[in-house]
This record gives C-alpha cells, structure tokens and sequence, in this order.
C-alpha cells in the first residue's frame, strides 16, 4: 500500500509540472460552461430585415414602423427590384424579406385582396421558419389593431407551462452534457496518451521491473486524473449553480457518486487504449475520434436522438456518456432518486466492469 | 530554396510513411462527413405529442386532426389523465401535453373563453420550444379560422383578407443537410490542418531532431515553409475529398464557383496551419501541443456559428465571433455552396482571413528560435 | 596557427545559477579535444553555446573564425553536431537521412550522391541501405550520425558524448573514424564520461562547478597531480567541487 502511495505522488508531480496542459485540462469546463452557458442560444431576435415599399402610403409606413420597433426585427434598409434582394442575400445583409404589394390598405373592402411575399434566406432553415412565423405573427397583430373593432366570437387562448425549465434555461440542456464531454477528454485521452507516453520513451519498462503490482503501476497513473475530474465536475457544478442558477433538486452524494462511476468508466477506457496503442499520436486519434466524438454526437445533449436514423438510435445505446447524461439530468434537474435510474446505473456499472476486465486481460497478455 | 526542397521531400516521405496521418486525412473525413450530418439534425419534426382530451365532441376531433395534420407531431399517446401523460413525459417519451378542457366546444360556442394547456418538456432546447410555437401557430390558426367562417355565416363584416406568401430560397426543401454539411467540412478541415501542424515541430522536438536543424544554417523561414507546404497540399486533398464526399452522399452541388471557394481554402489554410505552427513553437510535448490546440479549436467552432446563429449571442460573444476565423470559413462555405455568392460579395472575408494568415506565420517564424536565450 | 575555438571570459547563467562561470580557452585546428566533466558541471551548456544554440549570459566567444552572438548562420555552415539522441530520423531510410542532410548542408546532388556511396561502402551497411534507421543497433546509428555530422567537411565537429551506451567494439571503431578525421585537420571536440577515452584525445580539460578546473595534455595532467590515469585525476578534482552531485 505504501508502495502505492509512493507511485500515485510521483504521478501526481509529473501532472502538475506540466502547467500548460493543467491550465486547459482545468479551464477547459469553466470556458466551455461560459460558453454554452452565456454565448450560445437559440433565441431568435435582431434578425436583419429588408423591405420593398411597393405602397408608400401612411399605413404601410406605419405597418414598417411597427415591425422595425419589434425586437424581432432590425430594418436594415429598402430595396427596389429583385436584383438588388438578391445581391443582399448573397452577401449575408440580411436573412429576410417583405415585399408589401401596392395599395396597402388595412381596411379595404372585404372583396379586394392584397398581397404581401414574404421571402427568406433558408440556408438555415430553422431560423427561416421561424422568422417567417415572427413577421407573419406581426402582420397579423397589426391587422387585428387596425381592424373594428371586433370581439372574436370564438376566443381560445392557451396557457404554455415549461415544465423543469421554467425560464427556458438552456443551461438544464448542455451543463450535463458538458460534464461527460469533459470527464472523456480528461479520463479517456489524457490517460490514454500519458501512459502511452512512457511506453514510448520506454521508462514503462523501469516502472514493470519495480516490486508492484504492473496493474497497479497503471492504476497508480489514473488516480490524478480521477482527482482532476472531481476538481472538474465540482467547478462545472459551482459555475452552473451561482452564475446560471441551475438548482441540483437531487442528491449531490448520489451525484459525485454516479460521476464517480463515470470516471471510472472513461479511465478504464483510456487504460485500454493505451494497452492497445503504440505511439501517442494513434492514443490521440482513437480517444478523439472513437470517444469523444461519440459523446458529443450521441449523447443527446446537443442533438436530439429521436431525431437520427434508428441504425444512429442503436450506436448512440453504447456510448457511456448517454447514460450518464439522463442519470445526471434525472438528479440535477428532475430530482429524482436512485430508484429512477437504478438501470442506467447498472449499464454504467457494468461498462466500467467490462473495460477493466478487458484490460487487465490485454494487459497481462502484453507482458507476456 | 534548395534546401527547402530536401526539407520538403523528408517531410513527405514521412508524413506517407505515417499510417496514422493518412487515416486521418482520408478516413475520418469521410466517417465524419458521413455520421455528423445524420447525428446533427436540428429539423423540427416528429414532435411527440400527448393528448389529454376531456372534450369528446365532433369540433374537438376535427381540431384535433388539423394539428396532426400540420405534419410536425406525431400523436405518441392519448388518454383522459393528465398524470398517466405526464409521467410519460417525465420519462422523455413525451415531448408536449395539450389539454382540453371539459365541454370545451360547448363553452365556446357560448361565447365563453377557454384556456388550452400546453405543457412543455423544456429541457429539450430547441425542438420541444420550436414544437410548442407551432402548436400555439395551429391553434391561433384554427381560432381565426372558425372566427372568420362565423362571421360569413352570420353576416358580418369580416377584417380584409390578407394574403402574405412565403418562399423559401436557396434551400426551397428546408433540409437542414444542407446547412450543416458545408459546416462540418468547414471544421473538418480546420481540425486537420490545425492539428496536424501543431504536433509536427513538437514531435521533432520530442525526438531530439530538431537540434540538428537548429545548428545547420537553414533559415527559420525555410524550415517553417518546408512544414506549412505538405500540411497545405493534405488540407486542399481533405476539402476535396470532402466535397466529393458530399456531392456522392448528400448531392451538394456548390451553386457558386469552385475557384472562388478553393481560393478561399487556400488562404485559410495558411492561416490555420500558422496558428498550428505558433501553438506548437510553444510546447514541448505533443500532448500540450495537442491540448492547446483542441481546446482553441474547440473555442473557434463553438463560437463559430456552426450549431447555435452567432446573431442570437450577446454582444460580447459576437466580437469573439466575428474575431475568430473559422467563423468566416463557415459563412464562406455557407454563402457560395448554398447561394453562390461570389468574390465581390465576400471581400470581407478574404481579408480577414488573409490578415490572419499572415499574422500567425510571421508569429511563428518570429516565435521559433534557433538561438534560445 | 589560429585556434578553431577562443573562448573570453564565455559564461552563461540561469537565473541565480551559473551554469558556465568565465571560461577561457583556445582549441587547435586538427586536435582531438576531451572536454570532460561531471554531470552537470557545465559541458552540454558550453557546448550548445559553442555550436549557436544558446545565448551566453556574457563573454564572447569565436568558432571556426566566426562570432557566436553575431555570425551564427556562417558559424553553423563550418561546425558538425552529433547530439546524445543522434539526432537521425528514425522513420527515413539510411540512405534518405544521407540525402536530407546533404541537402541541409547545402552539397550538390552529385556531393550527395558520391558521399552517400562512401559512408555506406565505409560501414559495411550496403544491404541495410534502404532499411529505416529505427532497426539499426545503437553502435550503426551512432556511426551513421557521425559520418553525416562530418559530411559538409566542416572545420570542427562537436560531440556530445558520441559513445553513451555503445558496444566497446563499436566505441574501437568509433575511434577508428575520429582519428582518421583529425588526421584531416578536422577538430573533434568531444564529450564523455568513458575516461579511458580520455586518454586517447591530445588535449582534455575538466570542467567542475562550471569553471574549468584543468586543461593541457592527459600525460602532463597525470604528472602534474602525481596520479596514474585520467580517471584519477577527474575524481581528485570533481571531488573538490561544491556541488552537491559529487
């Protein structure tokens, strides 16, 4: 056990000299949390707006004025033929148009009908649909304001509950998601490549020959990174609570509990790579593109996973980091109890089982 | 200039030599082109949608077969126990619960206002939100609908008819494809370029070879052209490949021109590849190199408009935007495969990236010294 | 004869440590230099400032005529290096090392090519030729190091402890190149902790605690502190330093 000690500080020295990878190894969550947190969104507003006045008469004015002083809408300038839309377009001004036909008059006679086009940069087409329903909303509300004054007969109105998120807070979404992307990158990759790392310069040959365990010597390695996960997920979870407020309705034992579970997953992962691989760069690109990647595509915290083909659907069911995900969700946002996610704790249970045994098979075999 | 050209030739002999590298160029582009696009699907649709339906008359069902019909939902489940749906949702199966009162259209067709529910999975980002507006769409629709034949039928005087038509250019389909693969190729190509060229010094550094250039008397500009030049010539082979890889799989055809786009990588793989350089005149282990490069990488996508429209971040995160330069690959990319647009319309672009590519360069030229003090 | 190396005063600190304290003195064209010392005392850092690869603190110093602080390039154009880690690229082919230092060194295509024949007649590696230096024994690699380190013909050749962890037959043979290049008026300026070694150079000089504790021919060294090998000397010596190491 002494011995053990005496590897896991040496190990612990070697991580901390090296303050450049520290630095992002512990700034990574922190300017990721930021990020997602208070750059990223989807809310659309100030979408940039261009319009062709074909009436130019007081209510289509007012009608522009109207739309201009939403906070949906930027009025960024008039234009008069279709060269000239399309010019806009092209060149990213603007990301929609209305083109208000002549003779606008909000209260014509009931038989003249007048026309309106609506046209929109679908590049993307979420924001296109969605600028297309805000103008259409505005011109409606308009007409209602101009209209007599008329009692609707039927009057439906409709009550929107947010149910977990009642401010529409993105951060319930990613900051789990967040988590596990952080604990791969740092248990899975780090490890991988530290270990790799020796095996390359060949010092692992000196640790074989000394009087521990080999097995142990690799533990001995994963244990700074265990420690800097935990650090990790501790600051992750300070960032969410007092600048996001994100509440943790759940257990935070069962919490540290489940993530320490996940830990030892993704560092029985990183174990096996570098069992298997002979050079740091190929650590590199199996932890980046086998790992992480995955995490970031089939987790569910930025992509929905109903949306994907169900061949994507059956991938995204052996990645760890989903079930991670819904047990983090399930106590932090929902509050759930161990009750709630005794299954997903038993896939993860089993996942990290799995891994060490392979490993340490792998292992003995390559001493051989 | 001759020794540049043994510098170049060593280069490329070991970057063939090197399974690893060709894996990463050929391959995990492709892999990449091919799941990122599936996984990314931001497309509103199939919205699971519950029904808690206390109101069984004929108006009721009709209403209810006009929201289905709308094409965005897809009825999961229905019953008459708000719990029995809510404890679906509670296990994600349900994204939407719409509630109807009891003798909803008897109430109404009293004149009386009844309040629909709408309860929303909202820690499901942008499709339970997005799904939950349209639902309200539908419903305000439906509502202005039986107004209006109310009121032709009873005579009144119904506000004019306003005809507003919509169309959708450059992506008359809506498919969100192709929004995102230009993007992802944009950032496939940012991934190699920068990563590779950030590891290639540290690795000479970490077996010692370096020394030996250090005291022959190549130049340090000639020593840093023989590594940008091969990265250069595997990053256009990699955007090629990718933009084959979308023609076969996704049949994007770039509307723009070719030259223009290529001209465009061109210069931004200089840039990309300096910033690689620079990062790897700092390191000493291919680990840090690896490091510092993920995490800026990782910063510049984020940041980049990729997943989330750099028009909806606050101020702040906009100057980073507009700062960073994978932003304009992605806009370029974006703006000449879905609309072709041309060089006039992307002036701004070139220039940028143009500054950046001689910016980073010069740092790492600068940065890298033969003599350490 | 003007010396290949004059060193005033050339003296380089980290920080508070002094690494290299004041050193003075001259190395002549065509002699074998042993430049010994503990580990630590000094050498690799006055070595790398010799060569241009590091800044003094103070001093000057002229190498192959040139000025360390200001002709550098000139400078690197005369002097050879063969590093501890032989610096070859162990996923390029014997003969395509051969060719890009060549190239480095600014030879001719023909150069390259007349040379490349030579090393690999001298040292018997014809059927190794296209093999990658990674599956040569350390004494080949070492060998191949020193010949391509000497291919430019350059005035002085530095080496940092050449034979660490080689075979005896192959450090013999090593020798063997080392002579029969200073008989070619190429300085060699060696390095090393084998002290037997030390016996075969014309001139040694032990550096301790930084400053050069002794320099002149081993037989006057051996008179001069009554002592019978090198090896003696250099503990005598080393054991008088401040340095917690010894």
């Amino acid at each position: 056990m002494k011995q053990l000690f005496a590897f896991i500080r040496k190990e612990f020295a070697h991580v901390l000299r090296d303050k450049k990878t520290l630095l992002i190894l512990l700034g990574m969550p922190i300017a990721q949390i930021l990020i997602f947190g208070f750059a990223l969104s989807n809310e659309v507003k100030n979408a940039r707006l261009i319009i062709w006045d074909q009436s130019q008469n007081a209510e289509s004015r007012q009608l522009i004025h109207k739309i201009g002083n939403s906070k949906n809408f930027e009025l960024v300038k008039y234009f008069h033929s279709e060269a000239e839309l399309e010019n806009v377009f092209k060149s990213n001004q603007a990301k929609i148009a209305l083109i208000i036909g002549p003779g606008f008059d909000a209260l014509a006679a009931p038989d003249r009908k007048q026309s309106m086009q609506i046209i929109a940069d679908a590049s993307d087409p979420n924001i296109a649909q969605t600028l297309n329903l805000y103008l259409r909303a505005n011109i409606g509300q308009f007409q209602q304001e101009n209209s007599p004054q008329l009692k609707p007969h039927f009057q439906i109105t409709t009550e929107m509950r947010m149910l977990y998120n009642p401010q529409l807070k993105s951060a319930h979404n990613f900051v789990p998601g967040v988590m596990a992307l952080i604990m791969m990158l740092v248990c899975v990759m780090m490890t991988a490549i530290s270990i790799v790392r020796e095996k390359e310069s060949g010092t692992m040959e000196i640790l074989l020959v000394s009087p521990l365990q080999p097995f142990m010597i690799v533990i001995a390695k994963t244990i700074p990174y265990l420690i800097i996960s935990l650090v990790n997920i501790t600051s992750i979870l300070l960032l969410s609570v007092f600048l996001m407020d994100l509440p943790i309705l759940g257990n935070i034992v069962l919490l540290y509990a489940e993530c320490t579970l996940f830990i030892i997953a993704c560092l029985s992962i990183g174990i096996l790579i570098s069992i298997k691989t002979e050079s740091q760069q190929s650590a590199m690109l199996i932890s980046l593109m086998g790992m992480m990647l995955p995490t970031l595509l089939f987790s569910g915290f930025m992509f929905p996973i109903e949306n994907m083909p169900i061949p994507l659907q059956y991938i995204s069911d052996v990645v760890p980091s989903k079930w991670f995900y819904i047990i983090v969700k399930s106590i932090m946002i929902k509050g759930l109890g161990f009750a709630d996610i005794w299954k997903e704790t038993c896939i993860l249970f089993g996942t990290a089982c799995f891994f060490i045994l392979v490993s340490l098979k792998q292992f003995k075999i390559r001493l051989q | 200039m001759r020794r540049l050209r043994f510098l170049l030739e060593k280069e490329f002999r070991q970057i063939f030599r090197n399974k690893i590298i060709l894996a990463m160029i050929v391959v995990i582009p492709t892999i990449q082109l091919i799941i990122l696009p599936l996984a990314a699907n931001y497309e509103v649709s199939n919205i699971q949608l519950a029904i808690v339906n206390h109101d069984h008359s004929q108006a009721t069902t009709q209403f209810i077969q006009k929201i289905l019909s709308s094409g965005y939902f897809k009825l999961k489940a229905s019953s008459d126990s708000y719990d029995k749906m809510f404890h679906l949702l509670s296990k994600d199966q349900i994204d939407l619960i719409l509630e109807i009162p009891n003798d909803f259209d008897k109430h109404l067709q009293r004149g009386e206002a009844q309040k629909l529910l709408i309860a929303v999975h909202a820690i499901n980002g942008v499709k339970a939100n997005l799904g939950a507006s349209y639902l309200n769409e539908i419903i305000k629709d439906y509502s202005s609908q039986i107004n209006l034949e109310f009121l032709e039928k009873n005579g009144g005087r119904s506000p004019q008819v306003l005809q507003i038509s919509t169309s959708f250019w450059y992506n008359p389909l809506m498919k969100y494809k192709y929004f995102m693969v230009p993007g992802i190729l944009a950032i496939l190509v940012t991934m190699v370029g920068s990563y590779m060229s950030a590891l290639n010094i540290v690795k000479e550094k970490e077996a010692g070879t370096i020394e030996q250039i250090n005291v022959s008397s190549i130049r340090k500009y000639q020593f840093i052209l023989g590594k940008l030049i091969p990265f250069w010539i595997l990053g256009i082979m990699v955007f090629s490949i990718g933009l084959l890889v979308s023609r076969i799989i996704y049949g994007i055809v770039p509307q723009g021109n070719l030259p223009t786009l290529y001209l465009f990588i061109a210069i931004y793989l200089v840039a990309v590849l300096g910033l690689g350089l620079l990062i790897s005149t700092f390191c000493d282990t291919q680990q840090q190199a690896m490091f510092i490069a993920f995490f800026f990488v990782m910063i510049f996508i984020l940041l980049g408009g990729l997943f989330t429209p750099i028009d909806s971040m606050p101020e702040w995160a906009q100057f980073i935007a507009y700062a960073n330069p994978v932003t304009y690959l992605i806009e370029v990319m974006r703006m000449v495969v879905l609309k072709g647009s041309g060089f006039a319309d992307l002036k701004r672009h070139f220039l940028i990236v143009g500054a950046y590519a001689i910016g980073f360069n010069v740092l790492a030229v600068l940065n890298y010294r033969k003599t350490i003090n | 004869m003007n010396p290949v190396i004059k060193t005033v005063n050339l003296s380089k600190q980290f920080g508070n440590f002094t690494a290299v304290d004041s050193l003075n003195f001259e190395v002549y064209p065509g002699e074998i230099f042993g430049f010994l010392g503990a580990n630590g005392a000094g050498k690799t850092t006055a070595i790398r400032m010799l060569c241009g690869l590091l800044k003094p603190s103070s001093g000057d110093a002229k190498v192959a005529g040139y000025d360390i602080y200001r002709e550098t390039n000139h400078l690197k154009d005369n002097i050879g290096y063969m590093s501890q880690k032989f610096s070859l690229y162990e996923d390029l082919s014997i003969v395509e090392n051969i060719r890009f230092y060549g190239g480095i060194y600014g030879l001719s295509d023909e150069q390259i090519k007349q040379k490349s024949k030579t090393f690999i007649e001298d040292l018997g590696l014809e059927s190794q030729k296209n093999k990658m230096v990674q599956s040569l024994p350390l004494g080949w690699k070492q060998k191949l190091a020193f010949s391509i380190a000497m291919m430019h013909e350059p005035k002085i050749v530095f080496l940092d402890e050449p034979t660490a962890g080689v075979d005896p037959l192959s450090r013999r043979q090593f020798w063997d190149m080392i002579y029969a290049a200073a008989a070619r008026k190429i300085t060699m300026f060696i390095t090393t902790h084998y002290m037997d070694e030390a016996e075969y150079c014309d001139r040694i000089s032990i550096m301790v605690d930084g400053k050069m504790a002794a320099i002149d021919t081993p037989s006057s060294l051996k008179k001069q502190f009554e002592l019978d090998s090198i090896d003696a000397v250099f503990l005598k010596l080393a054991r008088g330093s401040s340095s917690p190491m010894q």
